[in-house]
């Protein structure tokens, strides 16, 4: 029978299903973090059992983690006992940890992928809810709570009702300026916040096809901007040519018989999905943010919607939403001066972001009135970004490239954004105070951040690439 | 975890949409690690200035509103996978949480907790907000045996949907840890078959 691609991987995980019951799902790899973690830790001590299958446990401290001076203690106590708590529980229970200082240690969905433990067919899950980013290995991957991180623990499985399947096809080529970041803010705006609720998406399309691995995990990472359950894409040859090599990738005579059933690993030609959308790549435009949920998104040279035109009983809620950000119906954002501009996150802290951002602002300055944080996903993307020379552009350009972590993302460490200040993010939330209390987020691309960082105000991108 | 059967309060009402999760409990509160004391800060930056001094217009500071329902606009609990939120508002005393819709993650969350959430249509849900807004201190009777919400002043009812399984665990106070534990078996001859 034809199957999707999820149904396929799924099925291959399904411990046990039984009518009237979620299924038994099992799951290959377990990462976790210092937040989600230890009431998880706690409820296995109450429970006298130990980690199940410890080996397929990866653990990082990566959400409150500073970005400076990161070897030394951390100074916020309740941050610092937390971290040190993740020490104790891994040691606790025997598993491994790349903690502060380990050349391996980064944001928790950066680092799975680059390590080559996020690999296609697999299961995955984290106490976060940005889990589904490595969906773009064609992996079916997923954020739960910590009860479940619990469940995990104690039985490397989880119960799960299957998920309803969409197909989101983008198609065509991407304009000058367009990157991954404005297809998945494009089509979150198209289908809403909650629009992908209680599905798993796969994307596809020649636009898909045409992106890196690191694009694609952009894309599978806002998943759950929509409300999805997860977001993932069939791997192919890009994504065999990244796995290759990597730290923890399978090798030699395993690589072979890997590799043979990743191959298989697509959704049938007439595999039936319960919902299709499609999109054509040149009807995108550099995308931005102008509320508190990241489908308030429009093109950036386009006027807010006003909010007569929404529905009559979402209008309250949406016009407290401009009234947040200082925004007014109808109104440009072009022009807008920018305080604080957040190259980092899950989302798009990867090298190639580094990179395309060190390669527009290469010989420029940032505006003055900026603020401009550049924090890599990981270690490993740190040093890259050194060993290439990317942190002179950077410092020339006034910009500080700091440690990695999680940072002004969520702000649980002490890069906040400050009450009532503009904040163009490559994050993955505009959420009221996501940044700091009263903090106001624009949601964009790496390279329209960086167009920002440059003049200090919010601009069309596209216009400076055509100077150049 | 708690155990729920039928319950009748008053609610409280927040008659906004896409309520997310870090409205619910912001990120910054996120450093207890374990599950007590949460509640304190629900809706933190909603109910306080940044003085800490609190924000008489919203409505959990309105003591004319109260019980154990908290009755929200559409997709609710969207955001981040933190339990937390499930815990705060569990914490300050809410037993049911009552949308048009829930975000997946939270729903899950909330139902491993014994926190019950229930999605009603769009019209039922405006009706239990007509209702406490002209009477504040409005009755729901919350029947999970039946499945069903009653808005007590004016006798609408309605059905609402919930997994078989998860209603067993609700009533019967287990977990879904428990279940698993008992097939422990399978799950090693699933291993070996792999």
């Amino acid at each position: 029978m034809s199957q999707t691609l999820v149904e396929k991987i799924w099925d291959a995980h399904v411990v046990k299903s039984e009518a009237g019951f979620p299924d038994i799902l099992y799951i290959d790899t377990h990462l976790i973090h210092e937040v989600t973690s230890p009431q998880a830790f706690d409820g296995l001590r109450k429970r006298g059992l130990p980690v199940f299958r410890p080996k397929q446990t990866v653990a990082t401290a990566d959400h409150n983690v500073p970005t400076i001076n990161q070897l030394q203690p951390i100074k916020e106590e309740l941050s610092r006992y937390q971290v040190d708590m993740l020490t104790k529980n891994c040691a606790e229970f025997g598993i491994e940890l790349y903690g502060l200082g380990h050349p391996f240690q980064g944001i928790v969905h950066v680092i799975g992928p680059e390590l080559g433990i996020t690999l296609p067919g697999k299961t995955m899950v984290c106490g976060d809810s940005h889990t589904s980013t490595h969906g773009a290995f064609g992996a079916i991957a997923f954020g739960i709570g910590t009860s479940q991180v619990e469940q995990v623990f104690a039985t490397q499985c989880l119960l799960q009702q299957r998920p309803k399947t969409m197909k989101i096809e983008v198609n065509g080529k991407l304009g000058k300026g367009v990157t991954a970041k404005d297809i998945i803010l494009y089509i979150i705006s198209k289908i809403s916040a909650a629009g992908g609720t209680g599905y798993f998406i796969e994307y596809a399309g020649s636009a898909i096809e045409a992106l890196s691995m690191e694009a694609r995990m952009t894309i599978c990472n806002m998943s759950i901007e929509m409300g999805a359950r997860g977001g993932l894409i069939a791997p192919d040859q890009t994504t065999f040519d990244y796995i290759k090599g990597r730290e923890f990738a399978p090798a030699g005579a395993e690589w072979d018989k890997a590799l043979a059933y990743w191959k298989t690993l697509y959704s049938d030609a007439d595999a039936k999905f319960d919902s299709v959308l499609t999109f054509e790549a040149e009807d995108i435009a550099p995308m931005i943010t102008y509320g508190t949920n990241p489908g308030m998104g429009m093109g950036i040279k386009e006027n807010i919607p006003s909010t007569s035109d929404q529905p009559d009983k979402e209008q309250l809620s949406y016009q407290k939403a401009l009234d947040y950000m200082g925004f007014d119906d109808n109104s440009s954002l072009i022009g807008k001066p920018v305080d604080y501009v957040f190259i980092g996150s899950c989302t798009n802290s990867r090298i190639e972001d580094l990179r395309e951002v060190a390669e527009f602002v290469k010989d420029k300055q940032k505006a003055e009135n900026v603020t401009v944080w550049i924090v890599p996903g990981s270690k490993q993307v740190e040093q890259q970004a050194i060993n290439e020379g990317l942190d002179k552009i950077f410092e020339r350009a006034g910009f500080q490239l700091r440690e990695p972590g999680c940072s002004a993302c969520l702000g649980m460490n002490e890069d906040k954004i400050p009450a009532g200040k503009y904040c163009i993010s490559t994050s993955n939330r505009n959420f009221e105070g996501r940044q700091g209390p009263d903090s106001r987020t624009l949601l964009v691309s790496p390279l329209t951040a960086a167009a920002a960082a440059i003049t200090g105000k919010i601009t069309d991108v596209r216009e400076m690439l055509a100077e150049a | 975890m708690k155990k729920f059967e039928r319950l009748i309060s008053g609610l409280v009402p927040l008659n906004i949409e896409n309520i997310d999760t870090d409205q619910i409990i912001p990120a910054r509160f996120l450093k207890a690690t374990t599950r007590e004391g949460f509640g304190e800060n629900l809706f933190r930056d909603w109910r306080y200035n940044g003085d800490n001094t609190l924000k008489a217009d919203f409505v959990l500071n309105n003591p004319t509103y109260s019980g154990q329902v908290l009755v929200a606009g559409k997709n609710f609990g969207c955001g981040s996978s933190r339990e937390h939120a499930a815990w705060a508002i569990q914490d300050a005393g809410f037993d049911v949480v009552i949308s048009s819709f829930f975000a997946d993650i939270f729903k899950g969350n909330a139902l491993n907790n014994g926190l019950l959430p229930i999605q009603v249509s769009e019209a039922f849900l405006a009706a239990i907000f007509a209702a406490v807004g002209k009477n504040h201190k409005a009755q729901l009777d919350v029947d999970l045996e039946n499945q069903t919400v009653t808005i007590a002043d004016t006798g609408e009812k309605t059905d609402f949907e919930i997994n078989s399984y998860k209603k067993t665990c609700l009533i019967n106070g287990y977990d879904d840890i428990d279940f698993i534990l008992d097939q422990k078996h399978l799950i090693e001859e699933f291993e070996q078959a792999k």
